[in-house]
């Protein structure tokens, strides 16, 4: 395919069905971390990590390298955007209910100011909503979550981290 | 030096400092006292490793010869590090690596915070990154010390002595920097303040006035640190070149 025929909303659309390789239930998309896409000489894509640790930010690249030569794309460069840094805010309110639905809370809007805050949170149970629950660690499967115990159904949960 | 070379040199420190303080950490993993701070720790280390490529690679533009993040991290000798001293000291029981993050992470905190509004858009954007993170790390670092320091008799002498042994290590974060980066004056007392308070609430009792050490500018390492970078380098020097 020519890259002049490709459009940048059919990119945006190809790379929705890219999972995050942690959260599968995510794609790059509803993570919010496709900054832009450019279309020139070659299709340019700007990522952002989400943690500077992230173990899966080679994968992601690999896996929207693979998405686009799928569609026939061959002339592809992948840009890492830091600024402005990744925060929770840019999942998508599609992506908090996927994330709901999947059995993690999702996290709380503004984060970015108030980043992996102190303080009380309330966080509802994704199974029956209670806020009743309680943190059983801080740290969970991955950087990006925290484990957590609904009181009222006694189920535990991860929790996306606000970040 | 110049002023790229001034820059190019602090942006390596700054890339030292992460990777030997995650390298450190590492060394900890499956030694934790449990499951909770296994996974933290581990989270932790990999934040510093990320945070060291994202400097050493900005680094390696700034030189131009061509020389990679795995360069710098894998294939440069111990005198050619110039992290603090601090960060290489060994892991000793957990209050000891507790108080040691508690130390560093309080001026690393400040000096990303500063950097973000510096002169350097890139230093500014990588900051802006891993202050969010080193936030995170720091105050779960505090946690652990006002639990240690005001915890059982035993507990709280132990990390009093692990503050006394690490505690000369701290001059080295305020030696003038030959490139012109955050106001260290403004910096160390802003540190000075934090680290009063964070002691007083784990109730213990800062060091007297005293020597501090000196040399991570200079290359100049504490006997630790061969130990560290032997281990940390064994399969690029032992397979030049091996890839996975």
């Amino acid at each position: 395919m020519v890259v002049a025929d490709i459009t940048r909303e059919q990119v945006f659309e190809w790379l929705r069905e890219v999972p995050d390789p942690e959260i599968p239930v995510l794609s790059i998309t509803d993570l919010g971390i496709v900054r832009d896409v450019v279309i020139g000489d070659d299709v340019r894509v700007a990522l952002s990590p989400t943690y500077s640790g992230c173990p899966a930010t080679e994968m992601i690249e690999q896996s929207v390298i693979a998405a686009l030569q799928k569609h026939g794309v061959d002339d592809i460069t992948i840009e890492r955007s830091l600024s402005p840094p990744w925060t929770t805010d840019w999942i998508s309110d599609e992506g908090r209910e996927k994330l709901l639905a999947y059995g993690i809370a999702p996290p709380e809007k503004g984060g970015g100011k108030r980043a992996l805050l102190d303080g009380v949170r309330v966080i509802a149970c994704p199974q029956c909503a209670s806020t009743d629950t309680e943190l059983i660690s801080e740290f969970g499967s991955t950087a990006c979550k925290a484990s957590y115990r609904c009181v009222a159904c006694l189920e535990p949960f991860e929790y996306f981290k606000c970040i | 030096m110049s002023n790229d070379e001034q820059l190019l040199a602090y942006v390596l420190r700054l890339g030292d400092n992460a990777l030997i303080t995650g390298q450190r950490m590492i060394e900890r993993v499956a030694g934790e006292p449990e499951l909770e701070e296994e996974l933290a720790n581990a989270n932790f280390a990999l934040d510093y490793i990320g945070q060291a490529r994202m400097f050493y690679s900005y680094a390696g533009e700034l030189e131009g010869d061509g020389r990679t993040e795995d360069d710098f991290a894998y294939l440069r000798d111990a005198q050619e590090f110039r992290n603090f001293l601090l960060v290489e000291q060994p892991n000793g029981h957990f209050g000891e690596s507790i108080v040691r993050q508690v130390l560093f992470e309080s001026f690393y905190l400040l000096q990303l915070q500063a950097l973000m509004s510096g002169g350097d858009q890139r230093l500014a954007e990588i900051a802006a990154r891993a202050e969010k993170e080193i936030r995170y790390h720091l105050r779960h670092a505090c946690k652990w010390l006002v639990r240690l320091g005001d915890g059982t008799e035993e507990s709280h002498e132990r990390v009093q002595q692990s503050l006394a042994q690490l505690w000369h290590y701290t001059g080295e974060f305020f030696e003038a920097e030959s490139y012109d980066g955050p106001d260290l004056q403004q910096l160390g007392q802003e540190w000075n303040k934090q680290i009063a308070a964070t002691m007083d609430e784990a109730t213990l009792l800062l060091p007297e006035k005293q020597f501090m050490a000196t040399g991570g500018r200079a290359g100049q390492h504490s006997e630790h640190f061969g130990f560290l970078i032997a281990e940390m380098q064994h399969m690029q020097r032992a397979f030049p070149g091996a890839t996975w």
